[in-house]
This record gives C-alpha cells, structure tokens and sequence, in this order.
C-alpha cells in the first residue's frame, strides 16, 4: 500500500523518439488509476518505468515516500499483470504463484497458505495442480492475478490484462479485478486502450496521447466535459458524433443542423468574446432524441433521413448523414487512425440513441430533437473545449 | 486437405521405405560385415551364413581400441559440456542483449564455423607441438570446443529467441536477480534447445577424424575414429575390415543411446500456455 508520485516524468528512447513527455500524476494510496489512450500513446511505457522495466530519462518517480528511479524491479514491492500474463509454462499454478514468495524466501508453510488463499479468492483452488498449458484462457489470466496478490505488493501494474480474454469474460473478469482491488484497497495502475474499461474500472482516469498526458480526472467528469477534441472522441461508446459549425456573435452556432443556442454557461462564459469563429460541435448520442416523445424540453430540432435503425432492445441506435464537410481537426484524424476508421463518406455521419418507444423507421424521414444544454464547443483550429478554456 | 486413399497411401508407403531402405542399407552392411569371420567376408551374401563375434572379440582384446574409446568418450563430453555452458551463455547475451560489438561477435562465430579445417591442421600441429599439448585431451578439446561453440551459439539463441521476453519481465518484477530469471525461468524452458544443441556439438565430436589423426601420435589421445585407421589385420596384406566394421558399429551405440537418452526432453512446445494462445 503505497501513493505513487510520478514528477515530470520523460522517457526518451536513444533513437531520438519521445515516448512520454513531461508526465506528472499523483496517485493516492488504494487509488485504481486507468491510463487509456490509442496504441503508442505511451501508456505502457509509462508503466512499464513505474515497474522499473524501464528506464527513466527524466524526471522523479517516488513510490511510498522513496525516489525509486535508480531501484531495480525487485526492491520496488510491486507486483505486474501482463498482458500475456507471462505464466511460467514448467511450474504448476502453485508454484506460479508461490515463485514471488520462495524469492523472497518466505517459508514454505507460509507459502502454502498464502497461495491456498489467493485461490480461494480467484477459485483457482482445484486447478492448483495443474500446468499452465491446461488452463483456459480465463484461468490463465487469474493465475496471473494471483501470481499479483500473493505478496502483497505496495501496488499493482495491470498491463492491458484482459485484452485476450473474449468479451463476455472480459466483463466478469472486469468486475472481478474491481472486487479484489477494493477487497484489498491496493494501489493499482492500469492500462488500457478500452474506454469502456477505463470509464467503469477506475477512480480515476489519465486520457494520453502521443506521450503527452491529455485529461486527468474521474471518468464521470471526462464524459461530461472534456477538455478537447480527442478526449471527446475517446471517451464514450458509441463515441460523440462532431459537426463543423460557426459561432455566430448572439450565442448560437450554426451547423448542419440549424442554428442552436449556445448552452447559458458557455455564453455566459463566452460574453461576446466571440466573434463569428469556426468551431466544432460535439453531440453525444444519447442526446439525442426523437422529438415526438420529447416533449416540450428546451433544445433544437431537426429533420433527419435515417439510414440504418439497430434495435438494441434498451434503446435504438439510428444512423443518419448530415450535409457538408466532416470535421477535420489533429485530434479526430489521430482518433479515426487508432479506431482504423478510414471510410469517407458524403456528409457528416450522425449515431443517434433514442428511447425504444420511438418510431423511426429505415429510409424515413424523422424529426429529431438534440439536448442544446449538453452540446460541447471545440475551437476548430486548436481541438480545445471552449467551455474549459475559457474557464 | 486431399481424403485418404488407398493408393495415396501406397504412394507414401512407397517413398517411406524408399528412404528407409537408403538409411538403413549401410547400416545393416556394417553390422553383418562385423559378424562376418574371414572366411566368408567377402562371398557377397548380404546376411551373414555363419554369424560369429570374432571381430568384436578382436577389438576389445585390442587395448589401443579400448583406450581410444575412453578418450572418445571423455574428450568429446568435456567438449560438449565446456561448450554447451559457454554457448548457452553468450546465446542468451546474443539474443537478449544491445552491445556493441554483438553483430561482429556472431559474425565471427559464423566464419569460425565456416573456416576450412583442414587449412587449420599445420597451424594447430605447430601450435600444440610449441605448447606441449599435442597428443595430448585438451589438445583435443579445446579445438572441439572451438569449432562447437558456433554451432551451439547459433542454435541456442534461436532457442532463446523463441521464449517470450515478458517471462523474464515477469521474473524480474516478482523480485528474481537477473540470475535467478535466467536460472529457474530461463534455462529450464530452453533445457529442449539445450539438449538438441548437446547432441549436435557431441556427434561433430565423435564424428571427427582429421584433428584426431593429425593432433595425437600415441594412444594416449588418439579416439576411435582416428585409432580405427591404425588396426592392423593378421599380416600385412591382409585388410582388417571385420575389426573396423565391429568398431564403427560400437562407436554408433553411445550416439544411438544419447540422442534416445535425450529425444524424450526435446518436445516442442514446451514453452505453451505461458502467454496467450
């Protein structure tokens, strides 16, 4: 049980590549810590000098009160997950687990009940026995929690642990290691390049990109204001649909579709500082609804030709195309090359998530109704959350 | 793939004895050419008429043949071992390690291996001669060594290369010293690498003749292959190709035993289940 403080961290590889770029993070004891961001955004790396795997260009990494830059692996008392989960294929799950103990030379009755108890946590209990080889993937993954909680480490480093585990386990899984991190309260770190997993695992989250430390903070409060492009488009799933606009001098933007009010706080904040500028605006999906069953709540309407309907039972995605130009900004492109998303299509494509009760129809025209109090207001040019910048 | 059929299979049984036939048909020559008295040696029958183990009865009342087994046996499993250990080391440096220097280091083991040696011969003759060590087992050795380590760097890094990296990382972060990771997580799952490389460097041993024949001049280092070459039959004129035959056929048996001993420790697939998949 440790706090972890990482100040002005920088890694820089002896080819000239910067890898992290002047990270600072404060991690309290007990607290579960997501770093999440697109392949190559530093993440591991980061936690991969927290481990001492790697070294530290710059910078001071303090675990429990210590400068632990220059301390090898071992002296550190912290214990990793792979993503691999990196099993010892010639040792059973007992001595997989039981290895960080006989290095440190407990004894082996200590060892024995030690392992016996993490089982039982992990119901690892019947397949103590067994080599790896003989497990399933699942099984696999807990040994290497196991391996983890043994000895008890001042922290845990979770390095993309459950990437290889097919989704319906990923979420059991998810839930178990939130279970075990609160059980234990041990300080976690955890790296991700799945928002879902970062939005429902941790206290808090550090969004990354290109090394560069982009948003620190629960993930309630990434969702509902994020401080640029990126994040925005990061975080959420489905993720928030972006429509080029102009800021007109009254407080109301202008895009594909229709003039809306800016929400009170953002003009207010804004107060006339702005000049007819280019924006972008950020929607998310679910606020979005269809204006039949809205009502008369304050908001903006517009007519849309749906495309595709998905029925998902809770609720109804709809896909629709907006005119004019898709908005191009650093931020999205770098999103659309991590998700692989290369398609270019005509118009500006619009996820919509509306209640189930609605109508909507494939190839029909519909009237829907977008939350304005909740739209979020990029700067074109710098990516930057107006409302953030402002503030 | 194509169904089973019956002449797909005779096709296949065809080329497997085929081969086999081509395998064994030396071998089975050897081992009838030993029982073979001098009488009927050389009346062309392909089975021995009248089996007898004259042949073998003459080489183990031969005390140069016995002694030039020992010295085999000894010279070339201290070779093995010597650079087995060595190479072991330095392939784990090779494919782990950044050093400067690495690429000219296995350049040079690839050029060792690829040196002419019979160009080698007069210069080690010299050399040994100058420090005394000619006709003698290290005079022996340390040549085997020499040309084994090559081999054995070549085929053990490729061993270690195949053994994820994130083992090791793992080690390291559940507090083992760089040794303890190379001795209790490393080396066990390399033992199948390690136990191929072992069989190739000890047969390269075994199987030389010409530092044997060139590098002793008395029984004192001389092993079998070389001392083979010096039996001598009943009288000058006669050859003695029973002795011969029963001496290869029992320098075959320990290589026979080594690779049999060992083949159960070289399963592929060792390293399965320790990252995903």
């Amino acid at each position: 049980m440790a706090e972890i403080v990482l100040e002005h961290i920088v890694k820089r590889y002896p080819d000239g590549a910067l890898a992290v770029d002047d990270f600072n993070l404060e991690i309290a004891d007990g607290e579960f810590i997501i770093l999440v961001g697109p392949s190559g955004c530093g993440k591991s790396t980061t936690l991969n000098m927290v481990a001492g795997l790697e070294d530290i260009t710059a910078g001071k990494l303090v675990i429990d009160g210590q400068v632990v830059n220059d301390k090898a692996p071992k002296d550190r008392d912290i214990a990793m997950v792979f993503q691999s989960y990196a099993l010892y294929p010639h040792m059973s799950v007992r001595d997989n687990m039981g290895f960080p103990l006989r290095l440190a030379g407990v004894d082996k009755p200590t060892i024995r009940s030690k392992v016996e108890e993490a089982a039982r946590m992990l119901e690892l209990t019947e397949h103590l026995d067994r080599k790896p080889a003989n497990l399933s993937g699942g099984q696999r993954q807990r040994v290497a929690m196991g391996r983890a909680i043994v000895r008890q480490p001042k922290a845990f480093l979770m390095d993309e642990p459950l990437s290889n585990l097919d989704a319906k386990l990923r979420v059991q899984m998810r839930t178990q290691i939130s279970r075990i991190q609160k059980t234990l309260a041990t300080t976690t770190i955890y790296v991700t390049h799945d928002q879902t997993e970062a939005m429902t695992l941790g206290d808090r989250v550090v969004v990354m990109r290109g090394g560069v430390i982009q948003q620190v903070g629960t993930p309630a409060h990434l969702y509902a204001h994020p401080t640029n492009l990126f994040v925005a488009g990061f975080i959420g799933s489905p993720s928030m649909n972006f429509l080029p606009g102009q800021l007109k001098g009254g407080g109301t933007v202008v895009t594909a579709l229709g003039e809306a009010r800016l929400p009170d706080q953002l003009r207010q904040a804004l107060d006339g500082a702005a000049a007819d500028r280019d924006v972008i605006l950020g929607i998310r999906p679910e606020h979005f609804e269809d204006a039949a069953i809205v009502g008369d709540k304050p908001g903006a309407t517009f007519d849309a030709a749906i495309d595709i309907v998905e029925a998902m039972g809770s609720d109804i995605y709809a896909y629709f195309t907006v005119k004019g130009e898709v908005a191009h900004s650093r931020d999205l492109d770098d999103l659309a090359k991590d998700t692989g998303n290369d398609l270019h299509s005509e118009g500006v494509p619009v996820t919509a998530r509306l209640d189930a009760v609605s109508e909507v129809r494939r190839g029909q025209t519909t009237r829907l109704w977008y939350d304005t109090a909740k739209m979020q207001v990029f700067d074109a040019a710098s990516g930057k959350n107006l409302a953030e910048s402002v503030k | 793939m194509q169904p089973e059929t019956t002449s797909r299979k005779l096709v296949w049984w065809g080329i497997n004895i085929v081969v086999l036939l081509y395998a064994f048909i030396p071998v089975f020559w050897l081992v009838s050419l030993s029982l073979k008295d001098d009488a009927t040696l050389n009346d062309g029958n392909y089975v021995p008429t009248s089996p007898s183990g004259d042949s073998y009865k003459a080489i183990f009342n031969n005390e140069d043949f016995i002694r030039a087994l020992i010295n085999s046996i000894g010279i070339c499993l201290i070779a093995t071992l010597v650079a087995i250990v060595l190479g072991t080391m330095a392939a784990y440096a090779i494919a782990r390690l950044e050093f400067p220097g690495k690429k000219a280091i296995v350049a040079l083991a690839l050029l060792i291996s690829m040196f002419p040696q019979i160009a080698l011969v007069t210069p080690l003759f010299k050399i040994e001669t100058a420090l005394g060590l000619f006709d003698t087992w290290p005079g022996l050795i340390i040549p085997y060594i020499t040309f084994g380590l090559p081999l054995a760097i070549y085929t053990l890094s490729a061993f270690f290369r195949e053994i994820p990296w994130d083992l090791e990382k793992a080690a390291k972060m559940d507090g083992a010293t760089p040794y303890q990771a190379f001795r209790q997580v490393i080396t066990p799952l390399a033992m199948p690498g390690v136990f191929t490389t072992a069989i190739l460097v000890f047969i390269a041993c075994w199987n030389d003749f010409l530092f044997a024949l060139s590098l002793t001049s008395t029984s004192a280092a001389r092993t079998v292959p070389a001392a083979m070459s010096y039996f001598t039959g009943a009288t000058t004129f006669e050859k003695p190709t029973g002795p011969i035959a029963a001496a290869a056929v029992v320098i075959t048996i320990p290589i026979v035993i080594f690779v049999l001993v060992f083949q159960r420790r070289i399963v592929a697939g060792l390293t399965s289940g320790a990252v995903k998949g």
